[in-house]
């Protein structure tokens, strides 16, 4: 039944208008949002305008009132690309193997591939975190001497935390596109990895960008992995091997220690650029989402 | 060529599979040993725990307990907008105000839990400057934090099990001269309730697994049961990443292990849970015609 023909809002009588209570829940979501980004605007304004301790140089030593946090914002660009690199060619792998897998035998791990992935999606960070502090710390520490807490291990693991996110933003991209192909590429003769590979792929541009954007903002944003995994060296850091600290690191390091004062500005600083980021992340993705008819009829 | 690669293409599902198989066994080797109750009750006995007449110093109960507390506060603070946001984006929202609710919650599902943890501490900072001059954070504080950060989850799961229901069952109703306000409350809530309660046990996921928030908001070391709203409190995610930092003994170590166990347990049986409820609503749902609009 073609959906058109259908009233989804027949009359905009009173009788057919929402409650007083529905509004306010609305209203109060949405105020929530915009509260949340006011906030943080309003907190880090006298950051941009104080004299003398600006948090836009590179250095962080706060006996000596230097309250930099661009050395973070390196450390978090860092980190996040690092984390993309390894991770999106991996999971572009795992979804073209996803999707391509023809042996008969191995269809039932297609479908327990497919939720071990979502299960993947919900370990808590602090978990993992912990789990990596003891196992892959000392390996790194073997393998690259000092402490073993540096920028590689956390790029890692933020690597395989963005990991699942991206596999399933690309799968539901590719997959309709594929499936559409299929019976005829098949029927000339051409496998299900060589349709992907020469039709499907050099197309989905578009599926590609999305899901490294959307990894790349999960990346800059996460806080547990690069603070208990990256060393958070207020510096910034030469190689990927050495300890350097991000914006969120940062902010959860001033919070937790409240050196007070100057200190603060630098924490909204670090807020408002994240929050910056994650909102622009945000709005690049709504506009490479093609298909989402994002609340029109 | 075009034989070995799709051959090679089976080493990246692989590797995956046993990265994360060496975490668990990892975790599994370490932390499993611990489970007992004395990973929770510590040297206190259980009942006695339970009813808060001794305190646990050497356990994770208190870290439980404030981890339930904070969850709960957190559905309650965020059910009500949650949900009615989602039902007015399913059923009233004209094209503008659906549009505005949609980049709300977009933004707000981006935005790093941080930074939302920033935001109640922005908000301590500014209300003791200004009229409460004693304002600390506190449990309230977290939960509410937590409650815009499950939010957009509890908004679109809600719209979504709305929009799987069938479109003939709201004008079957319409025509046999039901309210809107009845059709929506009577008919397609009750419909649609275990599409919703699988939104609300994800949220419940969200909310109890976030560290960076509770940190930035009140959770600390060693707070006892949480005593109040306005009390700082213990909780099971702060607990895994204090112990990483400042574990003193081996002892110490292994319950920081068997905290990490149960909380990947904890999560990953409620994910599970809200997983199987959701594909078994909306396959259930498909069976009919399917409205095919997104949230």
């Amino acid at each position: 039944m073609p959906k058109s023909d259908l009233p989804t809002q027949p009359s905009h009588d009173k009788d057919s208008e929402a409650g007083f209570w529905l509004k306010l829940a609305s209203l109060l979501a949405v105020l929530g949002v915009v509260a949340l980004c006011a906030m943080i605007v309003v907190a880090a304004i006298p950051a941009f305008f104080s004299q003398g301790q600006t948090p836009f140089e590179w250095s962080w030593q706060p006996y000596q009132g230097h309250f930099g946090v661009l050395p973070m914002c390196a450390a978090t660009l860092l980190l996040a690309l690092l984390a993309l690199a390894l991770g999106f060619p991996w999971a572009l792998a795992i979804v073209i193997w996803h999707l391509t897998e023809e042996a008969p035998a191995l269809s039932w791990a297609k479908k327990a591939f497919a939720l071990f992935i979502r299960l993947l999606t919900t370990v808590p960070t602090v978990v993992l975190s912990f789990a990596a502090v003891f196992l892959l710390t000392p390996l790194l520490r073997l393998a690259f001497g000092g402490t073993g807490f540096c920028l590689l291990g956390a790029s890692l693991m933020v690597s395989l935390l963005i990991l699942p996110t991206m596999v399933l933003v690309l799968e539901s991209g590719l997959a309709a596109r594929l499936d559409a192909l299929c019976p005829h590429g098949l029927a000339l003769g051409l496998s299900r990895y060589q349709l992907l590979r020469q039709c499907v792929l050099p197309q989905s541009r578009r599926t590609l960008i999305q899901a490294a954007v959307l990894g790349f903002g999960r990346a800059l944003g996460d806080t547990l992995l690069p603070l208990m995994l990256a060393g958070n060296a207020p510096k910034l850091p030469s190689s990927f091997t050495e300890s350097a600290r991000t914006l969120s690191a940062h902010m959860a390091l001033v919070t937790a220690n409240e050196v007070g004062g100057a200190a603060y500005n630098s924490l909204f600083a670090a807020g408002l650029l994240l929050l910056g980021t994650s909102i622009g992340v945000t709005l690049i993705l709504r506009k490479l989402a093609p298909n989402r008819a994002r609340g029109k009829k | 060529m075009n034989k070995l690669v799709p051959l090679l293409l089976r080493l990246a599902p692989l590797l995956l599979i046993l990265v994360c198989a060496a975490l668990l066994a990892f975790l599994l080797q370490r932390g499993l040993g611990t489970f007992s109750p004395a990973l929770l009750f510590g040297n206190v006995p259980p009942l006695k725990a339970l009813l808060g007449q001794e305190p646990v110093w050497d356990g994770l109960w208190p870290a439980c307990a404030g981890t339930l507390c904070l969850v709960l506060l957190t559905q309650a603070l965020s059910l009500i907008p949650g949900l009615g946001c989602g039902i007015y984006l399913a059923e009233y929202a004209s094209p503008n105000k659906a549009s505005i609710i949609n980049l709300s919650m977009d933004i707000l599902a981006g935005t790093p839990s941080i930074v939302m943890g920033l935001f109640g501490f922005t908000l301590i900072v500014f209300l003791r400057k200004t009229f409460l001059p004693d304002a600390n954070t506190s449990l309230l504080l977290s939960a509410a934090c937590l409650s815009l950060l499950v939010l957009p989850v509890i908004v679109s799961t809600s719209c979504e099990a709305l929009r799987a229901l069938p479109q003939e069952l709201r004008i079957t109703a319409a025509a046999l001269g039901m309210k809107k306000a009845a059709i929506v409350y009577k008919l397609l809530l009750p419909q649609a309730s275990r599409g919703i309660a699988a939104g609300l046990i994800l949220a419940l996921a969200r909310a109890g697994e976030d560290t960076a928030v509770i940190m930035l908001t009140g959770a600390v070391a060693n707070a006892g049961l949480p005593a109040g709203l306005f009390d700082k409190f213990e909780a099971l995610p702060f607990a895994i990443y204090y112990t990483c930092g400042e574990y003193q003994n081996a002892e110490e170590l292994a319950r920081g292990f068997g905290a990490a166990l149960l909380l990947l347990l904890l999560s990953v049986l409620l994910v599970l849970t809200a997983h199987f409820l959701q594909r078994r609503y909306l396959r259930h749902r498909q069976g009919y015609h399917a409205t095919g609009r997104s949230c």
